[in-house]
């Protein structure tokens, strides 16, 4: 296959950037997205030039590191992470328009990178269950129902990729926030910490900039990992029900 | 800042606002579209002057109308500063977009279609609202007494083109917001079950489709049959 790149290239967090064409050629359809960049940045290197900066590390949709809007989707046509994109959802001759996240929540770093560490400090406000320590407990000592837990793992699936921001049109985090509210507050083990959690979370993802949400849905249409609206309510609850009730006056 | 205040300039705070308000429109669309079937009736006005007289004199009534102004005003304000913080949130645009089909268009234009529905709304009450409180109005009078000629004002306003096709496209407009808006005012909520859910959508879509209808219906009959 023979394609096209319109790549965003940006030197640094205070560049102002703009879109670069490249021309890339004999790639397979076999290969994935990011091998497809590796290509274009052995090119590039071989002539000297700065290769395109782009996230990723596992390369296998577990991490959440890659990113990369193309053709005006977060990770790409599919319903998946970039680095399980493949070329053959490309058709030779097609020109790739290649953004990064769009976000004021998330800083361009250079060209395709952006800096995410806004999910960490939010993560980091009440993502978390405090444990104290001592004899090692008995496995399966908490019953939890079957179906509870399984919706608790759903919303755990989260890699914290970013591709919900990227999709929502007023770059909303209200999906990973919801997913990372409901998978503590679902289990017994999340109890304790449980309204301090909602409304400090909430609080840091409205520090960090990112919008509000209308409910348009799209977060969850492009979510790798499929994350569902209802921990978006789930979240509401949890919030709304918190700030009520809690000894946070 | 107290609790409250906090909660009501947190991200979920303003969108409760923007829920609660909407979601008493609803309701006031409900009484208004139901009242004004009276002006199907065949009596040349009167039920529906009797009923206008009502809605403008009785104590209960005001207080409803004084929470739909309110409702209004707030869900105004608080659209245009969601709008603002949505906007501030993503200060570069894509070069290219293509919204994923599971997101409507209707939710994606909340705020155009809003700000369409606003400009009717100017209109419509400088026409209606306005002349039945402030106005010089005609006067008519049945066995149980003398009445401002409402009805009479409404066949004339109709009689006009313009305001006519003004109504239906606003009617439809609005239908588009209340598609979306119904639904996502329960989400806004919480309420989001898989038992109650499709419940909700089905009557929300419903409501977004027979209420606009039957307000746009109302122009249309009198241009076509009354004048
Ligand atoms: C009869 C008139 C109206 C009714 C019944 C109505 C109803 C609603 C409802 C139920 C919602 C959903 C709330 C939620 O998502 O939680 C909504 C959202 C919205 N409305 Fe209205 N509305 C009306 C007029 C207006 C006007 C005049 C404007 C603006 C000038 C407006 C702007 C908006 C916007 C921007 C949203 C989306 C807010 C967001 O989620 O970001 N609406 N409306
Ligand atoms: S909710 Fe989905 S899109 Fe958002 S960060 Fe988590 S995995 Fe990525
Ligand atoms: S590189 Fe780890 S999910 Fe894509």
């Amino acid at each position: 296959m023979n394609l096209t790149l319109k790549i965003w290239r940006q030197k640094n967090h205070k560049d102002k950037g703009g879109f670069v064409d490249y021309k890339v050629s004999g790639i397979s359809k076999d290969m994935s997205f990011l091998e497809m960049l590796d290509v274009l940045n052995e090119q590039l290197s071989e002539k000297g030039e700065d290769p395109v900066h782009f996230d990723h590390d596992c390369r296998e949709g577990i991490c959440g590191m890659c990113s990369l809007y193309i053709n005006g989707h977060p990770h790409g046509p599919q319903q998946t992470t970039t680095c399980q994109l493949h070329m053959r959802s490309f058709a030779d001759g097609d020109t790739v328009t290649i953004e990064p996240w769009r976000a004021a929540g998330f800083p361009v770093m250079k060209d395709l990178i952006t800096d995410r560490s806004a999910f960490d400090r939010i993560q980091q406000a009440g993502g978390y269950v405090s444990v104290n320590t001592g004899g090692v407990p008995d496995a399966n000592e908490i019953p939890i129902p079957k179906l509870i837990a399984d919706e608790a793992f759903d919303a755990a699936t989260c890699i914290g990729c970013g591709a919900c921001v990227a999709a929502c049109k007023n770059a909303s985090a209200m999906l990973f926030v919801s997913a990372k509210i409901s998978q503590l507050a679902l289990l017994p083990q999340g109890q304790v910490e449980r309204k301090e959690r909602a409304e400090k979370m909430v609080a840091q993802m409205d520090a960090e900039g990112f919008g509000a949400c209308t409910n348009t849905g799209a977060c969850s249409a492009e979510c790798p990992k499929g994350i569902s609206l209802t921990n978006i309510a789930r979240m509401n609850r949890e919030y709304f029900s918190a700030v009520a009730s809690s000894e946070n006056t | 800042m107290s609790w409250v205040t906090k909660t009501f300039n947190s991200s979920l705070g303003r969108k409760l606002i923007m829920a609660l308000t909407g979601l008493f429109l609803v309701i006031f669309l409900i009484g208004h579209v139901t009242g004004n079937l009276l002006l199907f009736k065949d009596d040349g006005g009167q039920a529906f002057n009797e009923y206008a007289d009502f809605m403008t004199t009785n104590q209960f009534v005001q207080i409803l109308s004084i929470t739909t102004y309110l409702s209004v005003i707030l869900h105004v304000i608080y659209s245009i500063v969601l709008t603002s913080m949505n906007k501030k949130a993503r200060p570069i645009e894509y070069n290219q977009v293509n919204p994923p089909k599971e997101s409507s268009w209707s939710s994606r234009n909340m705020g155009i279609l809003g700000t369409f529905i606003l400009i009717f709304l100017v209109v419509h009450l400088q026409g209606f609202w306005y002349q039945m409180h402030w106005g010089d109005m005609p006067k008519v009078t049945y066995d149980s007494g003398t009445y401002k000629d409402l009805f009479k004002i409404v066949v004339f306003a109709f009689q006009q083109e313009w305001l006519v096709a003004l109504y239906v496209i606003s009617m439809i407009l609005l239908g588009f917001h209340l598609f979306h808006g119904f639904e996502s005012a329960f989400q806004t909520f919480g309420a989001n079950h898989k038992k109650y859910t499709p419940a909700i959508q089905f009557v929300g879509r419903a409501f977004a489709i027979v209420v606009p209808a039957l307000f746009a219906s109302m122009p249309l009959y009198i241009y076509f049959t009354l004048n």
